[in-house]
């Protein structure tokens, strides 16, 4: 028997389709969740300006004045969005697979359960961040007359890439332990506390407090990568003093992906199915 | 007399017992909460070092880490965690019901329950909050005097009251709307940015802040740290604890009104 594999792009397209369909058979819930997400979002904006009335920058000479530092935000919210739409809901729902035992249907499934229980939908609702931060990011080049080189350009996209592989990592660790724990609500709780770390720059975490931080978020929670990187390529001219963090984000992103793999391959090897 | 405060007291009984059940996941939860300060702490040190003077508005890094950490503890009095979705879930599944038919009074039985929940919080939390506010003690000027000790605990009363009869209220729209998911978002959203949750309403420029002095939210988070911090005159605190009361009796008179219109028009079915 010939074994065929199985057709991944057209299924993640089928779910991706299917997903919006869904969300489309109730528009106004649709739309008043993107709203709601943008608003939430549009606060943080607002904090920032009141705080850019009384100081130039965030740091003394870091370099991130108004502009500089709304395109970091405009990178946080659309990691983040990326995150919501694409992985969230999907891994928070894995731990109620293990919970219920529905996790046995997308075993008996012939296609990697990895793929499958990390696409099972798509929350294009989240889009909606994605959408603001781009124009958050977009804004603030106007105002700075800042025309990013075509090495930016192609280096963005990438690190947002690198940065969302590095939690996506992060949160499919977590959620693995829901085999051994049975459940695990706190994954939402955990996931805000850990994004509270990587939402600001790097130059903030100084002094007898901010130095062991930052040691612990970008070596054990390397989770100060994933914004800092992308948002300094595009924010920030690109030099020598970089190089040595962005290469370290790529090996953290591989690193955490093939150890995420291993962990949820044997996790599931430990999975006793709770159905009949 | 005896019969009814005996009544009350065997729901606080209740109550009480009910919620101890939680205190380990009370405690972890309360210490996790307190972990956004640390980033609170890094960044506006980082903002007040980018400037030449050692302050914003007066008030110095210590003042406004200080701040922050009143605000989780006027946030522990004035949040009602369920109280409006836990109403309108009962008047959508025709669970309350159950109140109309008892000799109680569901608002006096929720507010029992309630002061119930937040004691044992008080207690349980108390340990995580006694050794934050130990580790961040040099951010404090010391204790403030016995008078405005006084005056912080009524607004904390006031931060309680307000709280719950106007999450109470929201609760009780649901005899009309079904649905309170997206208005309580919006209250959310207004709460955490009018009430001094987010910054110091000092941060304002005055155009501002003379219309959040018109609205009932600082009284929740803003007013109550305002007073610990000394930053309001005498005269100021007494003029905002008879407002904060006004507002306490205003949003008391709009959840019982909610309440018994609300009923008038509620049908209720099954057993």
């Amino acid at each position: 028997m010939q074994h065929q594999k199985p057709p991944y792009a057209a299924i993640f397209w089928t779910v991706a389709r299917n997903s919006l369909i869904r969300e489309m058979t109730f528009r106004v819930n649709f739309i008043a969740h993107s709203i709601a997400l943008m608003s939430w979002t549009g606060l943080q904006l607002v904090f920032y300006n009141i705080i850019f009335q009384f100081r130039d920058s965030i740091g003394k000479d870091t370099g991130w004045t108004r502009y500089p530092f709304f395109m970091f935000l405009g990178t946080v919210m659309v990691v983040n969005s990326l995150m919501q739409t694409f992985f969230m809901p999907n891994l928070r729902e894995f731990s109620e697979m293990i919970r219920k035992g529905n996790l046995d249907f997308v075993l008996l499934k012939p296609i990697d359960t990895q793929f499958l229980v990390t696409f099972n939908r798509i929350d294009w609702s989240s889009m909606a961040n994605f959408a603001l931060g781009l124009g958050v990011i977009v804004y603030s080049m106007i105002q700075m007359h800042y025309m990013p080189t075509p090495l930016q350009f192609v280096l963005f996209p990438f690190y947002l890439l690198v940065g969302v592989s590095i939690y996506y990592s992060t949160v499919l660790l977590m959620s693995c332990s829901s085999v051994w724990m049975g459940r695990n609500q706190s994954l939402d709780q955990l996931w805000f506390y850990i994004t509270t770390f990587s939402r600001y720059p790097m130059e903030i975490y100084q002094g007898s407090l901010g130095v062991p931080i930052r040691w612990i978020f970008t070596t054990v929670f390397p989770v100060l990568l994933v914004v800092n990187v992308p948002a300094r390529v595009l924010a920030k001219p690109l030099d020598m003093d970089q190089l040595p963090l962005a290469g370290y984000a790529v090996l953290v992103a591989i690193a955490g992906l093939f150890l995420s793999r291993m962990l949820f391959k044997f996790s599931l090897n430990k999975y006793r199915s709770a159905s009949s | 007399m005896i019969a009814k405060l005996n009544l009350w007291w065997m729901i606080f009984r209740i109550s009480l017992a009910e919620r101890l059940v939680y205190r380990g996941d009370f405690m972890l939860s309360t210490f996790v909460r307190f972990l956004p300060i640390i980033t609170q702490i890094l960044l506006w040190t980082a903002v007040i070092g980018a400037g030449d003077s050692d302050n914003i508005k007066g008030m110095k890094i210590g003042d406004i880490i200080a701040y922050y950490l009143l605000v989780t503890v006027a946030r522990a009095f004035s949040s009602m965690p369920g109280l409006t979705h836990g109403i309108a879930g009962e008047i959508r599944d025709g669970e309350i019901k159950k109140y109309l038919i008892q000799p109680i009074d569901l608002i006096g039985f929720l507010l029992v329950k309630r002061i119930a929940h937040k004691l044992v919080y008080y207690m349980i939390a108390f340990v995580p909050f006694a050794i934050v506010f130990f580790l961040l003690r040099e951010y404090f000027s010391g204790w403030p005097p016995v008078h405005t000790l006084m005056a912080f605990g009524a607004s904390l009363l006031l931060a309680f009251c307000i709280g719950f009869f106007l999450e109470a209220t929201f609760g009780f729209i649901a005899f009309w709307w079904l649905e309170v998911t997206s208005l309580m978002f919006i209250y959310m959203l207004m709460n955490f940015f009018f009430s001094g949750h987010m910054f110091p309403l000092d941060f304002l420029p005055d155009w501002l802040r003379n219309i959040f002095d018109c609205l009932p939210f600082q009284y929740m988070a803003y007013f109550p740290c305002a007073v610990f911090l000394g930053r309001m005159t005498e005269a100021q605190v007494i003029h905002g604890l008879w407002i904060g009361l006004g507002w306490a009796v205003f949003f008391c008179l709009t959840a019982n009104l909610s309440f018994k219109w609300g009923v008038r028009r509620y049908s209720g079915f099954g057993g």
